[in-house]
Order: C-alpha cells, then structure tokens, then sequence
C-alpha cells in the first residue's frame, strides 16, 4: 500500500511521519501530482493559518489536484478546514470540496480551543474500537459547525464537528498524531479504508 | 468538556534532563525520551522541554532531541529556551515539535511575537512570562529572574496576547521551588483578563495545589520536581482532581 503525505510547507509533516511510522507505515512525502494520484491513501495535514495555507497550495498546483482525488484522503486539523468551501480566517475561500463554512470561536471561551476534549456521536469505520466520550487532542481558533456531514462531534461548549467526511475525503479538526492511542487507532482505521 | 491540562517540565542541557530524576522504573534518568515516554504513559496531558543548554552545537543537539521526542512521545509538545528567531522555530517545527516557548527574546523584541504567529499560527507560539511579586505587585523579570523589566504582568500578558501569543506560561518566581503552592492570585487575575489559556507554573507541591490554581482558573498547570521524584505521582493526581469534580482526562 503507497500512502503519500501531501506536501505545501505548512503542514506538521513530520509528526505524521513519525505516527505512520509507529504503525509500521513508511509513508512518502510529496507535492508531486502523479505521485499523489497513485496513491492508494492520501494524508493532508496542516497547521497555521488559513490564507498563506491555501496560497501555499496555489503555488504547487494542489488546489486544482486535490478536489480530483478518489482514493481515501484525510485532512488533519488545517488539513480539515482548507477541505471546506470558506473561512473565517483571513476571509479565505478553500478548497471548496466539503460544503461547509468554517468559523471563528465567539469569544466567550478561551481561544484557541487547545487540549484534550471528548468525542461524541461517531459515525462510520473512522471510529471503529473508539468509544463515545474518548479523547482527542484539539488546538485550534476556527471551527466547521454540525452539518450533515459531520462524523463526529466535540463542544466547545456549543457542538461542533470534530470530524467530517464527504465521499472519499474523511477530515479530523483533533491531532490523530499527538491523541495517543485513540489518535493512532483512528489513523489505524484510515489505513484500513 | 475541554479538560484541565497537567503538564511535566523537563530541563534540558546538551540533550539529557537535568535538575534530578529519581524513577526505579526507567533505565535512564537523564534520557529525556524515555521520561517523556514514560510521562506520556502515566497520564501527562503534554509536555514541556526547556533547553538550557548554553553551546554553540546547542540548535542541532535541540533538533535531534525534538526529533527522537516526536518520533517516539504520541502527545503535544512544548520547546522553550534561546529561541530569537522565525528560523529557529522553523526547525523544531519541521521536526515535530507542537508549540515553541519564548522568553526573553519576545521582552527584547516583542515583534517576535507578531512574526512568530503570522508565519507559523498563534497556537503554536507560547510566551512565558517569570514574574515576581514585589512591593510595587506582580512585575515581569529577566534573566532568570535577576533583572525587573519594569512591566507589570498583566499588562504583558495582554500585550503578548494582542501580538499574537495563543498561550501563556506564568511562573511565579516568588513560588517556584518553594512547594507552597501556585500564585494563585495572579494566575486567576490574567486567566480572567486574557483570552488565551494560561498555563500556572512555580510552587507546587502536593496534589491540593492544582486543585487550588485550577479553582483560580489555570487552564493547565505544570510542575517538574515533584514529578521527577514522583512526591505526587501523575496517575493519581489525576483520579484526586477527578474526584473533585475538575474535568481532567484519566
């Protein structure tokens, strides 16, 4: 099996080498299209912030590749939000592949939302073995609301999705690499697709 | 319910832990790996390495240690000590570090802040504010602890906060290494005037202590001796803030 992480340089693309390679996954890192296209999975992470992100995929063409991707894809944290079709975040239109507008924290919280929270109301082979309430590690100041392509759920305090999936493309708002056993089952469960 | 953190702090000089570790169960007390690993077991909602280290192989021994960390340790870490620059984050970064921590360098040019967090996102830029209180109140201190910069607190913590910084670790110089517990007014004074977490620091002693600044309104709080010589083990400091009704992950 060839899984191939997506490379923009802006993406924590070493601690997802590293959680592959605690499941005994060598992994390639790429920006390459052909090399992409023929993967058998496809991983997409992302951390910063969501303007120079997508310039960042401009430059190497990724906007245009990533939406004609079929094989199961997973977008990590940023990797989630940049899958979505706007942000709030430096009014910032996104990849536009899942249909959902991705939103700042009203300040009434602290933000960014940074630790450990539960997961809740899982759907689908993402979160096999996972039971309701588990951990995840989250940090981030911009989230995607519950809609019907929501897989999983957290509160902050109001629900919103901590996981999505539209077709082939599945997305986690939490660090599947830095969630610790929970974090690398769900990683397990992507590779299983 | 987002859940209170309890972070271990390790010290760091040229690649090893420092400052005393006494575990029976580990084979190595100075490798810093095999302590976070083991931290990581027993329950540490994340970690912080403060690199101390004062050579000029200092940047790449601090790379390979961030980079055994996060090839081995499967939850967030924090990087602090004598990082002054974009490039220097850069590298931990790359290397699979979560968050840096800044000091000194953000007193000398807060700019960095605003640099930090542009280039990289606010959630990984931690300042760490070392703060004393005095007959003037709570002041911020450089040069470990030696030097007033003049600067109250909390009017640092919400400059550091309007540059950019998506956390803040406060440690109480008046506290730390006394085992009297936390600042528990200060730390409860910028938790409510900041919209970041704050991370309490200095004084802990004994498992009454988190229940304590977690009441004042830490986000997370983090500690190092007691740890090290396991006077108030992780596991069940956890089930004992549990029992009090703290949201905290077991």
């Amino acid at each position: 099996m060839k899984t191939v992480i997506v490379d923009y340089k802006a993406g924590n693309v070493q601690s997802v080498l590293f959680a592959l390679e605690r499941l005994g996954v060598q992994a390639t890192v790429s920006a390459n299209a052909e090399e992409i296209q023929s993967a058998d999975k496809v991983i997409f992470p992302g951390v910063g912030e969501a303007s120079s992100a997508m310039r960042a995929l401009k430059a190497h063409h990724l906007d245009q590749l990533l939406p004609t991707l079929t094989q199961p894809f997973l977008g990590v944290c940023l990797g989630m939000q940049l899958l979505c079709q706007h942000s709030e975040e430096g009014d910032t239109d996104m990849l536009g592949i899942i249909p959902v507008q991705v939103k700042r924290f009203e300040v009434a919280m602290k933000v960014p939302h940074m630790g450990w929270n539960n997961l809740h109301h899982l759907k689908g082979d993402l979160f096999t073995g996972i039971k309701d309430d588990e951990y995840a590690y989250f940090v981030h100041s911009f989230y995607a609301p519950v809609t019907e392509y929501t897989i999983a759920q957290s509160s902050y305090p109001e629900p919103f999705s901590a996981a999505l999936q539209y077709k082939n493309f599945y997305a986690v708002q939490f660090h599947t690499e830095k969630s610790g056993a929970p974090g690398a089952q769900i990683l397990q469960n992507f590779l299983n697709l | 319910m987002l859940t209170k953190r309890i972070i271990p702090c390790l010290d760091i000089k040229n690649g090893r832990t420092v400052k005393g570790v006494r575990f029976e169960d580990i084979r190595d007390a100075g490798d810093p790996v095999e302590l976070a690993a083991l931290y990581a077991k027993q329950g540490a909602d994340e970690l912080v390495f403060l690199d101390i280290t004062a050579t000029n192989e200092k940047r790449k021994t601090l790379r390979d240690l961030v980079r055994e960390v996060a090839r081995h340790i499967d939850i967030p870490f924090t990087v602090g000590g004598g990082i002054s620059a974009v490039e220097d984050v850069e590298v931990l970064l790359q290397n699979g570090a979560d968050k840096v921590s800044v000091n000194s360098s953000a007193l000398h040019r807060p700019e960095l802040i605003t640099e930090l967090a542009s280039r990289f996102g606010s959630q990984c830029v931690t300042v760490a504010i070392d703060t004393k209180n005095t007959s003037e109140g709570w002041k911020v201190f450089s040069k470990a602890g030696t030097v007033d910069t003049g600067l109250f607190a909390l009017d640092w913590a919400k400059e550091v906060v309007e540059r950019g910084a998506g956390e803040i670790l406060l440690t109480s110089m008046s506290n730390d290494g006394t085992k009297g517990g936390f600042a528990l007014d200060i730390t409860g004074e910028i938790s409510r005037n900041v919209i970041v977490p704050v991370i309490a620091s200095g004084g802990a002693g004994n498992q009454q202590h988190f229940l304590d600044v977690f009441a004042a309104g830490a986000d997370a709080a983090l500690a190092a001796s007691i740890f090290h010589f396991q006077e108030v083990p992780l596991p069940e400091l956890k089930q004992f803030l549990a029992q009090n009704n703290i949201d905290i992950r077991i």
